[in-house]
């Protein structure tokens, strides 16, 4: 077990490395720095001695590669290397990257954390009630109603539910957000706006794994030993098709740090999503690259959970 | 003078390789049973029906070109304007040209904002001032709620009429070729289709049916216009994601050793890098290609037609991982199977196999991988443009209309009409797709066989 780790931990290493070179070859390669400050900089009547500024005060006027014969004084050393220790360097604004990703963390995890578990226990409900109703017209109505809610856009959820609830009944406040507990008065809304988007997609998806599962020998078996279809529904087939539910949610939970990207901008929550979407839309790219690696990292990270759990709600798999 | 955007070329390709596709599994059994099950399944047909509509509107919509500016001499060189139209801009021309000054609510006679007037007395009063075409050929605006009705009516009529006469011509012909298509689902869409179409049309020449923008232009015209974006972004992304994927995934399962381990690591390193964030880092990058080179982009029109490109290559090369995982594992298994290691006795190379024994029996899944995939980028769109690296701002898209609509939220009183018709427009081509590729997956999934 600590074996399979070790050689997992050590597997993400080429992976993170490949990570890097393509941020850097994108940010670095198909555009020079000199494009980058002239964008930063306004279009018009950029002067050299502005670029070369810009550059400066940015670590970007060193080489790329190499700066007679010393690996570490290069744009590559200080830019790429470095985030592997967790060094972000500064923003536009000139503030610490890290410590402000340290501050934005919590307002993220207020939001997806609860969205997570709670569009998680809605769905799997769902999904078993339709199971539990299969090839009736309450299925068949689900099913549809399911594929429906899919084809709605995350936007169209997010401006009516902020429509109705916030301006039309004034129940929660329109956007914005506090510490502490009055941070549950700012987050009930996108967390029910970001549980009930996701209800389409979630229940049928589950509702197919919960099918599958019904598919199997054992079921047969419980059923001619004569067990009702309520016990052999919760008693069984929700235990087994946990298995799959369990190990697909895994994945995403490391990445539950990088909050939400629309919900967070819509109501003004100073999160990690709200983050991104300042500095794509500021062109801050050395935010965008802190990002781009940390989001890498959850995701190696949330791969290397899937397997372990695999591990533990089924004790037939054995890592070697 | 015609202009060739690069995505009319590609999208225009694109009909004609489905088209050859469709003839090749017509000759194929293992193909057309699949498709026929299709096709038997009423909701695909209803769907299908919207589809090829959308597709239609989308595809005039792909025919550019600049138009001549008339000049009173007939002996001199014909000189073309900047601006460049599709046949659906010329169809559509009455919805371009009307424009009114600013907001104006659906089937509205006056502005949505009041303005300064200037009384005949010469004093002036700030009331809403009538429009400029939305019902103007009204002379009391008290007879607009009748007008409006009357039109309705008669649109509807002749959409009654138009549906009568398609149904009455088709239907006998339709039914004695192909009698296991259900073709009343595809009547009961198309009469749906026109009991809406009708009234619209037929308003539509005398008002702003569904209102009007920030700058005065018609949202139904919009609209239309979006059809194309989402579309060219549904589709054209597949020409990058298939051979990608296909490629990667099919030597990945075939070849094993290390061929199998470089693409692999190749697709969880794409994979890992969040999804938005790369495609946002490409396209500020072709940003500032784009503005960097402004002499390889002569109009506006060829430059956002660029970026949109650009997206469309950007999503498929963030996308093609899935196909490759799925194609992978089914090359896997296929390739331990008798008739591939008999094809190995008899010296058949590697290339024949794969092309002659592997393709064919996965392609299956690159069909609903791609129908799959289309609503999915339709959604994206949306989502990227508001975050502002999708589609060029100055071209029309759902994202971007959502987007603009975004910005009007906080008035008092609401304009809801853009957004009320951008989201009913998206819905039905979300739905239409996602029923659709549904039906798609029964029939060509060798799990479900019921």
């Amino acid at each position: 077990m600590l074996a399979y780790v070790v050689r997992r931990v050590l597997y993400a290493i080429p992976i993170l490395v490949g990570i890097n070179l393509i941020t850097f070859a994108l940010f670095f390669l198909v555009n020079t720095p000199d494009d980058m400050a002239r964008m930063q900089l306004g279009q018009k009547r950029v002067t050299p001695e502005a670029i070369q500024k810009w550059k400066a005060e940015r670590g970007y006027d060193k080489p790329l590669f190499f700066n007679d014969g010393s690996l570490t004084n290069t744009i590559f050393f200080e830019k790429s290397i470095r985030l592997f220790a967790f060094d972000f360097g500064r923003a536009e604004d000139n503030r610490d990257i890290a410590n402000e990703i340290r501050q934005r963390m919590g307002p993220s995890l207020a939001l997806a954390i609860p969205v997570f578990l709670v569009g998680l226990a809605v769905n799997i409900t769902f999904a078993l009630g339709m199971a539990f109703f299969r090839a009736t017209y309450l299925d068949l109505w689900g099913v549809v109603l399911c594929v429906a809610m899919m084809s709605i856009s995350t936007l169209f959820y997010i401006i009516g539910g902020q429509y109705l609830i916030s301006k039309l009944w004034h129940l929660v406040p329109i956007s914005g957000y506090a510490g502490g507990a009055d941070a549950a008065k700012f987050v009930v809304l996108p967390a029910l706006i970001g549980v009930f988007g996701g209800i389409g997609a979630g229940s049928r998806w589950y509702r197919t794994l919960f099918l599958e599962e019904m598919t199997r020998d054992y079921v047969r078996t419980a059923r001619a030993k004569g067990l009702g279809e309520g016990a052999v529904m919760f008693r069984h087939v929700l235990k087994n098709a946990m298995i799959p539910i369990l190990t697909g949610v895994v994945a995403v939970i490391p990445l539950l740090f990088m909050g939400s990207l629309l919900s967070e901008s819509f109501f003004g929550i100073p999160g990690l999503g709200s983050y991104t979407i300042d500095a794509i839309q500021a062109q801050d790219f050395a935010v965008v690259r802190a990002m781009v690696f940390i989001g890498s990292v959850l995701y190696i990270l949330g791969l290397l959970l899937t397997d372990l759990s695999y591990t533990l709600v089924d004790p037939r798999v054995r890592l070697d | 003078m015609p202009v060739i955007l690069a995505t009319d070329i590609l999208i225009w390709l694109l009909v004609c390789a489905a088209a050859a596709f469709a003839w090749y599994c017509s000759t194929r059994p293992h193909l057309a049973a699949p498709w026929r099950k299709v096709f038997r399944s009423r909701a695909a047909v209803a769907s299908g029906t919207f589809l090829i509509l959308y597709l239609g509107v989308g595809l005039l919509d792909s025919l550019h070109y600049r138009p001549a500016l008339s000049s009173t001499d007939p002996k001199a060189r014909a000189v073309y304007g900047v601006e460049v139209h599709s046949l659906l801009d010329a169809a559509l021309a009455s919805l371009r040209e009307r424009q009114e000054r600013t907001y104006s609510a659906p089937l509205a006679t006056r502005l949505y904002q009041k303005e300064q007037v200037e009384q005949p007395g010469g004093a002036s009063v700030r009331e809403f001032p009538r429009l400029r075409y939305g019902g103007a050929h009204l002379e009391d605006e008290a007879d607009a709620p009748k007008d409006i009705a009357l039109r309705a009516l008669a649109g509807l009529a002749f959409g009654t009429l138009a549906w009568a006469a398609i149904f009455a011509a088709t239907r006998r012909p339709l039914r004695r070729r192909r009698p296991d298509i259900p073709w009343n689902a595809a009547f009961a869409a198309l009469a749906v289709l026109l009991a809406f179409a009708g009234p619209v049309a037929a308003l539509a020449t005398h008002y702003h049916v569904l209102g009007t923008d920030k700058i005065g232009q018609d949202v139904l015209y919009q609209a239309l216009k979006s059809i194309r974006t989402s579309l060219v972004i549904g589709t054209l992304t597949t020409l990058v994601l298939l051979p990608l994927g296909i490629a990667a995934g099919i030597a990945a399962g075939y070849f094993r050793g290390w061929v199998d381990d470089v693409i692999q690591y190749v697709y969880t390193t794409i994979n890992s890098i969040p999804g938005v964030l790369l495609i946002a880092a490409s396209v500020l990058m072709v940003q500032v290609y784009v503005d960097g080179n402004p002499s390889l982009f002569p109009t506006s029109a060829q430059r956002s037609d660029f970026r949109l490109l650009m997206l469309c290559a950007i999503l498929g090369a963030v996308s093609w991982t899935g196909l490759a995982r799925l194609l992978r594992g089914e090359a896997l298994k296929i390739s331990q199977l008798e008739y591939i290691q008999a094809a190995h006795a008899f010296g058949v190379s590697h290339g024949r196999v794969l092309l002659r024994h592997i393709l064919p029996n996965v392609v299956h899944i690159v069909i609903i991988t791609v129908v799959l995939e289309f609503s999915t980028l339709v959604l994206a769109e949306a989502v990227l443009s508001y975050i502002g690296v999708g589609v060029d701002p100055s071209t029309t898209s759902f994202g971007t209309m959502i987007n603009a609509a975004r910005l009007e939220m906080a008035r008092e009183p609401m304009v809801w009409w853009s957004l009320g018709t951008a989201f009913v427009f998206m819905f039905v081509l979300v739905l239409a797709a996602n029923l659709f590729a549904d039906a798609v997956r029964d029939g060509f999934d060798p799990r479900v066989r019921v």
